[in-house]
């Protein structure tokens, strides 16, 4: 059974103080619902994720008590992917026709605030001042610049990227472009990284309406198909964030993993794609994750980024809606943000952000803590 | 003299003449973790041995925390004396990469690749006057 988006909701990312994030996600599943001509009614069941903003199933309190099993995911920046990996199943198993993927949050100013008990580390491991995750993004980006030849330049070309492409998105938080040099100088975080090189915490919502392929004629004229949705965790070897230790001999990270597994899937390969949106919690991650999804080589991404390669009208554009960097995180929203932006792509609806040349398959990749990452691959 | 205690107990030995780190090594596979773990990461075995972890090892990478983090975070410091410090994993030879803040903090004299030494020091001071012992990776002179 394959399984349609026949229905795509957001609500912009930012600051909406006048909306709690229970509310963002409603307003996203109300355009969701509205979208694909139905009612909440008719929504069989629901997957959502929330990490600040209370308990996705609490929508239901905003939409209607319809009595749906409406089941809470949590998994970091991945919880997106995973409730639409869920929601993926549960229709390709047979089970439901039509369905709901919701993701919202509203987290506070600043860095995230993680709780190492939590993650099964001692408390002195965040009493000393390593429980970072930017601390780990810095370091891995630190040793693939020394391994691959990748410049400061191209560090701060990747962020001046994602602020254009924001600036072109109407829902997008920020949406003025910013120089290479005011980014290069902006307060150093974590060397290499300053911080207009790293996404923050902001607010905002994404829901996603989905059915039995066969079915998708009824909502939409303009359906997109997910050929594949696959997520993995790391195995041992693996570089990943809070590891007090790691193994002297590395192997591939969830993110390969999860990239071939989808690619296998869907039957397709890296060359396919007409338009990718991959995880940017920093600049150092959007490049890393172009070889770790097989887009290039490890090395290359310093030629192709000079070149403007990734921009959204290259030959390989990345985080066409200004990705992670210019929209913020809510964790909950944001791996479902990438499918949204994919799906208005594939329908030929990005406006000033569309890629040209009618692109018929999309890619999107989520990484998060404590080392998972889901892929989707999406085609008109 | 003030009252010395470690950051958590089994993290390193303490007090001692020489103190070490203490990882756990499984004897199904070998494989050695960091800090000591009941079971192994690798294979799952749960057989496995604490042991004293080298002393000097390489910087495999490295980064300088350059705001004071929130809570958890606990040291003596204010925002405003607070002083960035360095981070970085160490790779000891036959162990393991072992992630630990460094005693610099200055980038310019940080390098992948330079031999580092673990020593133990004050992280923070109680209001009891006990001194808290962490680990630190500081460069070989």
């Amino acid at each position: 059974m394959d399984v349609a988006i026949v229905g795509i909701g957001i609500h912009p990312f930012g600051r909406t103080p006048a909306r709690s994030g229970l509310q963002q996600g409603a307003y996203a599943a109300r355009l969701a619902l509205q979208d694909a001509s139905i009612q909440w009614s008719d929504i069989q069941f629901a997957f959502g994720g929330s990490a600040s903003a209370g308990s996705a199933d609490a929508l239901v309190n905003e939409l209607g008590l319809t009595g749906i099993p409406f089941i809470n995911v949590a998994n970091g920046c991945a919880t997106g992917g995973s409730s639409l990996i869920s929601a993926f199943n549960a229709i390709k198993s047979g089970e439901y026709d039509i369905g709901m993927v919701s993701g919202f949050d509203k987290h506070e100013r600043g860095a995230f605030n993680a709780d190492p008990k939590e993650l099964g580390i001692g408390q002195w491991y965040g009493e000393v001042g390593m429980m970072m995750t930017t601390q780990f993004f810095a370091m891995k980006i630190q040793k693939y610049m020394h391994d691959y030849g990748i410049s400061t330049d191209t560090l701060a070309k990747v962020s001046e990227k994602a602020f254009i492409n924001g600036s072109k998105n109407p829902n997008a938080w920020r949406r003025e472009p910013i120089t290479v040099e005011e980014i290069t100088n902006s307060m150093m975080v974590s060397n290499p990284l300053t911080k207009f090189m790293f996404c923050s915490p902001s607010e905002g919502g994404v829901a996603l309406v989905l059915c039995r392929a066969d079915h998708a004629g009824k909502y939409t004229k303009t359906p997109v198909y997910l050929k594949a949705a696959a997520m993995k965790s790391r195995r041992f070897g693996s570089f990943e964030v809070f590891a007090p230790s790691q193994a002297l001999e590395q192997v591939d990270g969830p993110t390969v993993d999860a990239s071939k597994a989808a690619f296998e899937m869907a039957g397709v390969g890296p060359e396919d794609m007409s338009v990718m949106q991959l995880q940017d919690t920093e600049v150092g991650a959007e490049i890393m994750h172009m070889a770790e999804n097989g887009f290039c080589e490890h090395g290359e991404q310093e030629a192709l980024i000079q070149s403007g390669a990734t921009h959204i009208s290259g030959s390989l554009p990345i985080n066409t809606d200004g990705g992670c960097l210019a929209n913020g995180e809510p964790i909950g929203a944001s791996g479902l943000r990438q499918v949204y932006e994919n799906a208005l792509q594939l329908r030929g609806q990005a406006g000033d952000h569309q890629v040209p040349g009618d692109p018929k398959l999309a890619y999107t990749h989520v990484y998060g803590a404590p080392g998972i990452s889901a892929v989707t691959i999406l085609q008109k | 003299m003030s009252n010395q205690v470690p950051i958590a107990e089994g993290l390193f030995t303490w007090p001692a003449a020489k103190p070490a780190l203490l990882g756990s090594r499984c004897n199904q596979c070998g494989i050695v973790a960091f800090p000591v773990a009941s079971s192994c990461m690798a294979c799952s075995g749960q057989d496995v041995t604490a042991e004293e972890l080298p002393g000097r090892g390489t910087l495999w990478t490295w980064t300088v925390q350059q705001f004071m983090p929130k809570a958890p975070y606990n040291t003596n410091e204010t925002a405003e004396t607070f002083t960035p410090y360095g981070v970085g994993y160490v790779e000891l030879p036959g162990g393991v990469r072992v992630e630990g803040r460094l005693t610099e903090n200055d980038p310019q004299k940080l390098r992948i690749g330079m031999d580092m030494d673990v020593v133990f020091e004050p992280l923070r001071t109680e209001d009891s006057g006990e001194e808290v012992i962490s680990f630190f990776f500081k460069p070989v002179e």
